[in-house]
């Protein structure tokens, strides 16, 4: 396998750069996302579309949900995606990550495992250079055990 | 020797022009006609492919009693709608005629008497009659297609690793199949199995847990009559979670709707002129799935075990779905001119086991897989006065035989039995053998379990369940019927969210409440949990029946529904 130098910085971005939030004490899940969300986008109202999350509908384990967010940008250097919050906003501590990209990255998008508690939604809000936020949100459910069949 | 029964039929045949929604006209091609077995198969071949759909097995190789249900929720936007349609209101929407062979093949109405008069459905070798009927007739026009669940739910299969199944199977000559009680098998057997195929298993939902990279072929491009034909497998999504997760931790599963889209695109660019989904996912997942991936020309739906005499028409998706164990086959001519389906004409033909003739070469095969367990399958265990059967949405009589066993065997205040959709049903007055209880129970990860749970963590199991059969999004369910409970009763509201639909639990031996705080013996079975220990539950089953040869069930009246 080859990978470019496009695609290589991509997977670096993804893989390396992210910072986890501090954990907090757990008052109101519901509140502290809506905080946190204020704080991500200095109080503005993100908008949706350009920030897609990939989540399963139900997760397979909940101590290790895989989550895949990506971001459509031409980053460029006057037109990337500065960086991409996840939250979980059924945790005790909703704070996932903050993924950091650069217009070096080439492309806005990262891929984690996270624990989820319970049936909850998982939020991602993307910051573009221009200060502009764009939010997607999917539930994922989790569950006791299955009957199916 | 099949001429013996004299009875009418209406044939279960329907053809249309897509683009008319469900297509109607099945009253007006409905023909009052004897039943026989040339009746039964001939069809005025249509266009230039054939499709030929097998799902859901479950492993039954000879003609049996099945029971559809008599309830089947639709929830949200489906309700109504078909699969959710049932008894005499099935009879209506489609015009069949009430004790009919239709009305027998499609419905629980009537279901022992009809039974009495028209005997026991499917069995490999009549399903192997109407294949090789078919392929005579179209030749190197046809795909045989198998939706899975194929290799588990009888003594035999569970003896072998399901190879009876894949044996039988593999002389039917199918072109693909997709799984899902396949992988109850394990990561090493799964794949010495597939390895072994003499076609591809396909599955384009299942990933490589630790790369995230896809773990199976997704789909095949086929040649048919000069017609290129893509067939994408799409696996049951939710098996790590309905089933235990650690017998395949390597592999995880999904929706993936976005790979199906994927698939479909790479498919036309190759040329594709057919793209067919064969899919494990479930009818409600399937339709909402094919209103939201366009190129799909058709979807070969199983999973859910529905049996619906004509395709029903989603974003100009025919969806079809074919029954289970061996009840129907389906066949599916298509004019595909251009890339497009010019016309179709469907058949879900119904496999009356006297009068549909066996092949020979494969009722041989049958017996020679059956041979070694012939005496043990053949020994009887009871009787039963009532009917045994397992579909539908809360309570099967099999079920409450298996629970009552739970609950004396293991000594148990409560039981819980799972919503398997299979699972054979037994007439009044037959004997149980080892074969009927195994039908009902047969898989890899059988211990009754005995444990101490909360009022609470039992509502929370009956909350769960209840949401992954009543989640108004279809993609959240599961698929499965409603966990069976022994021993307390419930009222459920289908329509409510998670956590509210359950109410009025009561400890039926005493009719107190349950009390949230307070623990209660529980026996159950098939726990996903890995490291669950307790017998067997057919030995749990057997040894109930040992000291209670003469099964009689009063009618279950435990689950109240409200809403």
């Amino acid at each position: 396998m080859t990978l470019t130098r496009r695609e290589a910085l991509g997977l670096t971005a993804g893989a390396a750069a992210f910072l986890t939030l501090a954990p907090r004490i757990a008052f109101a899940a519901a509140e502290e996302t809506e905080a946190a969300i204020k704080a991500f986008t200095g109080g503005a109202t993100p908008a949706s579309g350009k920030v897609s999350l990939d989540t399963p509908e139900i997760a397979e384990n909940g101590n290790t949900v895989p989550v895949g967010v990506s971001v459509e940008s031409p980053m460029t250097a006057d037109n990337y995606v500065e960086s991409v919050m996840i939250l979980a906003d059924g945790n005790p501590a909703p704070g996932v990550a903050t993924f950091h990209f650069t217009a070096m990255s080439g492309i806005a998008e990262a891929k984690t495992r996270i624990r989820l508690a319970k049936t909850q939604n998982v939020i991602a809000i993307a910051k573009m250079s221009d200060g502009s936020t764009f939010m997607d949100k999917k539930e994922v459910k989790v569950t006791i055990g299955g009957c199916g069949g | 020797m099949f001429s013996r029964r004299e009875f009418l039929m209406a044939a279960t045949a329907t053809s249309a022009l897509l683009g008319s929604g469900m297509a109607g006209s099945w009253s007006k091609l409905m023909a009052q006609q004897g039943l026989s077995e040339d009746a039964l198969l001939s069809m005025e071949p249509t266009g230039n492919v054939t499709l030929v759909h097998i799902t859901d097995i479950h492993a039954q190789l000879k003609p049996l009693y099945f029971r559809e249900p008599s309830i089947n929720l639709g929830i949200g936007d489906v309700k109504g709608k078909p699969p959710h349609v049932t008894g005499a209101d099935f009879l209506k929407l489609y015009n069949i005629a009430p004790g009919s062979p239709d009305a027998y093949a499609l419905t629980s109405e009537d279901f022992v008497s009809l039974a009495k008069s028209y005997g026991k459905m499917g069995g490999m070798d009549r399903v192997a009659t109407i294949i090789k009927r078919i392929r005579s007739e179209r030749g190197d026009n046809m795909l045989l297609l198998d939706g899975g669940d194929t290799w588990q739910g009888s003594y035999t299969s569970n003896k072998t690793l399901g190879e009876d199944m894949i044996t039988v199977m593999n002389a039917l000559e199918p072109d693909a199949m997709t799984g899902h009680w396949e992988f109850t098998y394990g990561t090493d057997r799964v794949k010495e199995a597939i390895e072994a195929l003499p076609f591809p298993f396909l599955g384009s939902n299942i990933y490589d847990n630790e790369w995230d990279e896809p773990a199976f072929e997704a789909w095949k491009m086929f040649e048919r009559g000069g017609t290129k034909i893509a067939v994408i497998g799409q696996a049951f999504p939710y098996t790590p979670i309905a089933n235990p997760r650690w017998m395949i931790p390597g592999w995880s599963f999904g929706i993936r709707e976005e790979d199906i889209a994927k698939h479909v695109g790479e498919a036309r660019d190759e040329g594709a002129e057919l793209v067919v989904l064969l899919s494990h996912n479930g009818f409600d997942v399937d339709r909402k799935l094919a209103s939201r991936v366009d190129g799909i020309d058709v979807i070969l739906t199983g999973h859910t075990h529905d049996a619906l005499p004509e395709p029903v028409i989603v974003n100009n998706t025919l969806v079809i779905a074919s029954g289970s164990n061996g009840k129907f086959v389906s066949r599916l001519d298509l004019d595909v001119k251009d890339g497009k389906v010019a016309g179709y004409k469907y058949r879900l033909i119904p496999v009356f086991s006297d009068v549909i003739t066996p092949d020979a070469e494969i009722a041989a095969l049958i017996d020679e897989v059956r041979a070694p367990f012939a005496d043990e399958l053949a020994r009887k265990i009871g009787t039963t006065e009532d009917l045994l059967y397992r579909r539908g949405n809360f309570n099967g009589t099999f079920d409450d035989l298996i629970c009552q066993a739970l609950l004396e065997e293991r000594d148990a205040q409560i039981a819980l039995s799972p919503g398997f959709r299979w699972g054979t049903s037994v007439l009044p007055g037959q004997d149980i053998t080892v074969e009927d209880l195994h039908n009902a129970c047969a898989m890899t990860y059988p211990a009754a379990y005995r444990s101490s749970m909360s009022g609470q963590t039992i509502k929370d199991i009956l909350e769960d369940v209840g949401d992954n059969l009543f989640n108004k999004d279809p993609y959240y369910q599961q698929g499965g019927d409603m966990v069976r409970v022994g021993g307390m009763g419930y009222t459920i509201d289908p329509n409510k969210e998670i956590g509210e639909r359950i109410s009025n639990m009561t400890l039926l031996a005493t009719g107190e409440a349950i009390d949230p705080a307070k623990d209660y013996v529980v026996a159950g079975w098939a726990s996903v949990n890995e490291g669950t220990e307790g017998p067997a539950i057919w030995d749990v089953v057997e040894n109930h029946l040992s000291k209670n040869p003469v099964v009689k069930l009063p009618d279950n009246q435990s689950v109240k529904l409200a809403g």
